[in-house]
């Protein structure tokens, strides 16, 4: 046996032995786990876990907080709340009063938005696509759009209004901001050509995807350490070597606007 | 943002850049010899003459030799606004990132914020809603805390395979600093919770007015609405004025220029919670809130931009390992590409959820091919996973999350290279 198998064969025993008394010490029952990786308790009933109910709060949340401290923050007024609480829920909850047209939508989108979007909301350039995709999730192409991949539809809303048009952002109107969102739903098919879009239809409207998403569930990977011999004879084989692509080194980016 | 884009997308770009180089395996140039001028036996023109005075540079800068930069990379994004910078990992020493070459990642750009009038909300289901001027979360009592932040897509550009040319780009969305504010439970205590309250929105000042939706478990328990980063103000690119820092958790909800929190009682399930930062599953679903950014590790000594050429002997290889869940246990080393592995010397002190420095000394032969892994674990048991176990889990196309066991492959001839090998 040479020297280095031996130290080999050595360390490899020195690790088991670590990981071994590692493992009876550190384990965490899943319990544990669970509290680590999904800190909030989820809603009961079994039906599709989203923004329709309340969610539980967690235990004995108030009794942890510190006392408030007189005179530190001052009282906020409605009205100063107002201008600022933009958010709009994933139920709906927050929506403005207003209401835009599909066709209103459509001048405003190609005036404002189709220059990243593209007139139909394809996507130009790397800017994000808005349709298509349906269908699409479950293979090697995946295409995460709108209509796709979004699970409710009054978010559409509020991410027009607090973060669009790109370099205008908070320039919209709510009538604008409701007649763009349907415009982009009518290019996804989940409104007619003359339709006209308030809180209550927003809120109905049941996107495609409404039941593709399921809670953290990791940890989902072995907690195994091998220590030595791990390939058992097998020799490493590369699968993808990045020389294909860049040179080793700084290549693959730039300190200078490109 | 513009989606993170796949190695096959990049591959045509990539290529013709490699063909334009003309020379793939061939590195820099070995260290400059110097100017026998200002070596031994002679003295250096440095100690012959006065240097500048004290306030030369008011606020100080580092040595005009230094060179290490943040790189951003054009392909990923349409623009800078929404893009991401990436921090030169081979340049760190010990754990805490320089606040000038901490990652960047922004959804609108870095807003100019005034402090006299930043102003951060408290309310919704609160018994008081509250408005705190900067100098009111100042007068609270403070902490201080040592922590990484990391992108959730960091290294989400090689689920597919190895693309990027070194570490910078393979996981440079990861940075570590010295965080100080004020416990974001203290805040919540000024305004008082409603007992139905069971999650947060926290929401961003900048163009983009970034949301996310936060458990109120974890703000309770370990989330700091911070000021203050590496000794002085929390730097613009970062968040300035206040930031929010949430330990282990991915760095999207790390909301930056903070000017709200609204408590609820579910989630929002805004755009950046949906459409961006969920996983998707082979099976067509995806994973929604998954926060924790899982144990992880890479060797950043040697690596691509830190190649062995003429240097054989001696090595110390060095690198940086990190946890979402807690403290870094342990990280073994493997020259062989997993075959045969050894424990590394961690750097004390080593934190929850930092960035921990492990060394190991090795002999390196000239000439002798290498596959250089690190593999960490940390105190909940969870063991960095390899690449084939990863993708057995959860298939290509999650984009986030990816902390897989990397490969540098050694070359003979001292050239480092990004590879991804059969585990």
């Amino acid at each position: 046996m040479s020297r280095s198998m031996r130290r080999a064969l050595l360390l490899g025993a020195i690790g088991f032995a670590a990981l071994a008394a590692g493992g009876a010490m550190r384990a965490q029952t899943g319990g544990d786990r669970a509290a680590l990786y999904r800190p909030f308790p989820l809603p009961q009933g079994g039906a599709a876990i989203g923004p329709f109910g309340a969610w539980p709060a967690p235990p004995a949340a108030s009794e942890g907080l510190p006392r408030p401290i007189a005179g530190i923050g001052r009282p906020v007024t409605a009205q100063e709340i107002a201008g600022w609480d933009v958010d709009v829920r994933g139920d709906g909850e927050g929506l403005p009063p207003g209401r835009g047209s599909v066709k209103e939508g459509e001048e405003l989108f190609v005036q404002q938005c189709a220059s990243c979007h593209g007139d139909f909301g394809e996507g130009l350039e790397r800017w994000p696509a808005l349709i298509g995709g349906r269908g699409s999730l479950n293979t090697d192409q995946p295409r995460r759009t709108v209509g796709s991949f979004w699970p409710y539809a009054p978010p559409v809303f509020d991410y027009i209004r607090r973060a669009m048009p790109y370099a205008t952002p908070m320039s919209l109107s709510n009538e604008q901001a409701y007649a763009l969102t349907a415009y982009v739903l009518h290019l996804n098919e989940l409104l007619p050509e003359d339709a006209e879009l308030d809180a209550e239809k927003l809120k109905s409207i049941r996107m495609p995807n409404r039941d593709g998403f399921v809670p953290e569930a990791r940890p989902d990977t072995p907690d195994e350490a091998c220590m030595s011999s791990c390939r058992q004879g097998r020799p490493v084989a590369v699968t993808m070597d990045s020389r294909r692509f860049v040179q080793p080194g700084s290549g693959s980016g730039f300190s200078e606007p490109q | 943002m513009t989606e993170l884009q796949r190695p096959r997308a990049a591959s045509r770009r990539g290529l013709l850049k490699a063909a334009a180089a003309g020379t793939l395996g061939a590195g820099a140039a070995t260290a400059a010899e110097g100017d026998p001028a200002n070596l031994p036996p002679n003295t250096p023109e440095w100690a012959k003459a006065l240097g500048p005075g004290v306030i030369e540079e008011a606020y100080g800068t580092r040595s005009r030799h230094e060179t290490a930069v943040r790189r951003y990379v054009p392909w990923l994004t349409q623009d800078r606004q929404s893009s991401v910078s990436f921090t030169p990992l081979a340049e760190m020493h010990g754990i805490i990132t320089a606040s000038g070459l901490h990652f960047e990642r922004h959804h609108g750009g870095v807003p100019d914020v005034v402090p006299a009038d930043w102003r951060l909300m408290v309310h919704g289901l609160v018994e008081r809603p509250l408005q705190f001027a900067l100098e009111d979360i100042k007068r609270l009592p403070s902490v201080s805390r040592i922590h990484f932040i990391e992108c959730p897509a960091n290294g989400g550009m090689e689920w597919r395979g190895a693309q990027m040319s070194g570490v910078q780009f393979t996981h440079g969305m990861l940075s570590c600093s010295e965080w100080t504010g004020v416990p974001l439970k203290a805040l919540l205590g000024q305004a008082g919770l409603k007992p139905n309250a069971s999650w947060l929105l926290v929401e961003g000042g900048d163009a983009s007015l970034m949301t996310r939706s936060i458990p109120l478990a974890k703000a309770l328990d370990d989330v700091i609405v911070a000021y203050g980063q590496n000794g002085e103000a929390v730097r613009p690119q970062q968040g300035y004025p206040v930031r929010l820092v949430v330990p282990g958790w991915e760095g999207n909800v790390w909301i930056k220029w903070l000017r709200r929190i609204e408590v609820g009682d579910r989630p929002w399930y805004h755009r950046e919670e949906t459409r961006h930062y969920t996983d998707l599953m082979p099976d067509g679903r995806a994973r929604k809130f998954t926060f924790v950014n899982e144990v992880n590790s890479v060797i950043t000594a040697p690596c691509p931009e830190k190649p062995l050429r003429g240097k054989p002997g001696f090595v110390e290889i060095s690198g940086l390992a990190w946890s979402g869940a807690g403290r870094v246990t342990r990280v073994d080393v493997s020259v062989d590409g997993g075959d045969n592995w050894r424990a590394a010397q961690l750097q004390e002190p080593v934190l929850g959820k930092a960035l921990t420095r492990f060394r190991v000394p090795w002999e390196w032969r000239e000439g002798q091919r290498a596959f250089l892994q690190s593999r960490a674990m940390d105190e909940t048991g969870r063991v960095q996973p390899t690449f084939a176990a990863l993708r057995k889990a959860r298939g290509v196309e999650s984009i986030y999350h990816k902390n897989a066991i990397h490969t540098w492959l050694l070359e003979p001839d001292g050239t480092v290279v990004n590879v991804q090998i059969d585990a």
